[in-house]
């Protein structure tokens, strides 16, 4: 059992402020740490995995620093975005050094056992250079795993994988968490990591915006006032008939555009409710277009919420 | 020593391009060495031209900087370095691992050529193929920790080593006296002197001044680069 804990922790590279008073604990089972690109979650990473210092606070693992601090690695394996990896060596040799670099009392053997987790011993005696994106992740898989660490860190892991890999690795995640190590893994798509992580915390613009189940996550984003663009035969009739309910919360009427601007209060109830009155009112909808849906939209409602 | 690191450093560093590239060097330095040999003139002039400025002055320098560089600035840029840093091993291990591949790959390439150069030119006499060969073997080492630490210490390794190698060594020490007393090639030829007993060689700074000074700047940029590698971080990719 192993926690890492992040303590009142902010980094900025000169004026930048890229990770602002953030305090989270990550303990065992699997988390997914959500936010759109730029967001902050690299720099969170590096500062769990050793390779970046906090500009204040601290992160640790069950209490012992993790910046300049050696000894960590014997308990976390950490599966970084970038790709280069001595393209020279096959995966066996790749793996293996791996192993011989942790100082383990049986490379060969840790390191056929890690190669087997992910499934690769079928192509280990080829270059890791000549591996598609998908193999080469799940050969840095092994490679994190060869020490069976209590701590998994994963950065983007799912970035450029085929339908088919990624679930082959959301199920080899969902083993470890399982088993009761603690696995972190990044991602910028709430789909992925609804499917995979019971415990999420999202970062938004470097700040800590939300924490908590998948579900509770997903309520937070679905039940955000929603906005819409929607162009009719005779909008103001419609926007008249759409006031009287309940789930819309406010109606402007773009003369420019030509268009109505809706501001619903219940997802749900809303698309629901909007061709029903349409249709009861003869009005013939042109154009019904979300205004808002862009994923920074959704995390920055998360932020101010 | 991690044998681990040796290899993984030795099969990057001679891999590839960059292993023709070492080549360039030895073979450059004997192609000249062969030609001149066959041509008339004074040999010993010939002879500490060569060594001197062709193999210590310019061909040790840009080995070194292009071993010293290889053996851990590339892994820095590309990312690669995170598989043997995210081990529980002492940085300053795999700072000396990293120094003896480099030092043991500019031997080879340099200080045997010379070596080999020196006795086609000049034979055994007055020993100025092995004072040279020494020099070379020293300097080679200072060179391989400077250029070394500069890989870990920034992105632009190449060009600050050239920089030194240069404009400094080279260019700065032509003109101003002073300038060479911080020169790990005027130092090598300290050593070459002192070696060969040949005041022909031309060392500007003695050799009570040089050793120390190879010492230092070798022993202080290894300790320099293990420091520095300890609290490397990898920032700012978003």
């Amino acid at each position: 059992m192993a926690t890492i804990t992040i303590d009142k922790v902010s980094r900025w590279f000169g004026n930048v402020v890229a990770v602002n008073d953030i305090s989270m604990a990550i303990g065992p089972g699997i988390t997914g740490l959500l936010g759109p690109n730029g967001a902050g979650k690299s720099t969170l990473i590096h500062m769990m995995s050793g390779f970046l210092a906090p500009s204040t606070g601290t992160v640790t693992l069950d209490g012992a620093p993790i910046w300049r601090n050696q000894q960590v690695y014997r308990q976390i394996g950490l599966v970084p975005e970038r790709e280069s990896m001595y393209d020279y060596l096959t995966g066996w040799e790749f793996v293996l050094a791996n192993a011989e670099l942790h100082g383990l009392a049986d490379p060969g053997a840790a390191a056929r056992r890690a190669l087997g987790l992910v499934e690769m011993e079928y192509a280990q005696d080829r270059k890791t250079g000549t591996y598609s994106k998908g193999m080469k992740q799940r050969v840095k898989m092994a490679s994190a795993l060869v020490h069976d660490p209590a701590v998994l860190l994963l950065d983007e892991p799912f970035n450029g994988m085929d339908p088919r890999q990624r679930l082959q690795l959301m199920e080899l995640l969902r083993r470890f968490g399982a088993d009761g190590r603690t696995v972190l893994f990044s991602s910028h798509i709430l789909e992925e990591v609804e499917q995979l992580a019971r415990h999420i915390e999202v970062v938004v613009a470097g700040r800590h915006a939300a924490s908590g189940d998948f579900r509770k996550i997903r309520r937070l984003m679905t039940d955000r006032p929603h906005r819409y663009l929607v162009r009719s035969s005779d909008d103001r009739r419609l926007a008249a008939a759409l006031i009287a309910d309940g789930s819309t919360a406010g109606i402007e009427v773009d003369e420019r555009e030509r268009a109505l601007r809706i501001q619903a209060v219940n997802f749900q109830g809303f698309t629901t409710l909007l061709p029903r009155v349409a249709r009861q009112a003869g009005i013939r909808l042109y154009t019904v277009a979300p205004a808002d849906e862009s994923l920074e939209s959704v995390f920055s409602y998360l932020v101010s919420a | 020593m991690n044998p681990t690191v040796a290899r993984l450093t030795l099969r990057g560093l001679l891999g590839r391009r960059r292993g023709a590239l070492l080549l360039v060097v030895p073979a450059l330095l004997l192609l000249v060495s062969a030609l001149a040999s066959g041509s008339s003139g004074n040999e010993h002039d010939l002879t500490v031209k060569i060594l001197g400025q062709l193999g210590l002055g310019t061909l040790v320098p840009i080995l070194g900087l292009v071993v010293g560089t290889g053996v851990i600035a590339t892994e820095i840029d590309d990312g690669s370095i995170v598989y043997l840093l995210a081990k529980p091993l002492p940085r300053w291990q795999i700072v000396t691992t990293k120094l003896a591949v480099a030092i043991g790959t500019t031997w080879v390439f340099a200080a045997v050529p010379t070596l080999l150069a020196g006795l086609l030119l000049y034979g055994t006499k007055d020993g100025v193929a092995l004072g040279y060969t020494v020099a070379t073997l020293i300097a080679g080492a200072a060179y391989s920790a400077l250029f070394l630490l500069l890989g870990v210490v920034t992105r632009h390794a190449v060009v600050a080593g050239l920089g030194y190698a240069l404009v400094w060594e080279s260019l700065v020490g032509n003109f101003v006296a002073g300038a060479r007393t911080l020169s790990v090639q005027q130092w090598g030829r300290s050593v070459a002197e002192a070696v060969a007993g040949d005041a022909a060689i031309g060392a500007d700074v003695s050799f009570g001044v040089a050793v120390p000074l190879l010492l230092v700047v070798t022993v202080a940029a290894t300790v320099l680069a293990s420091v520095k590698l300890a609290g490397l971080t990898l920032a700012g990719e978003e």
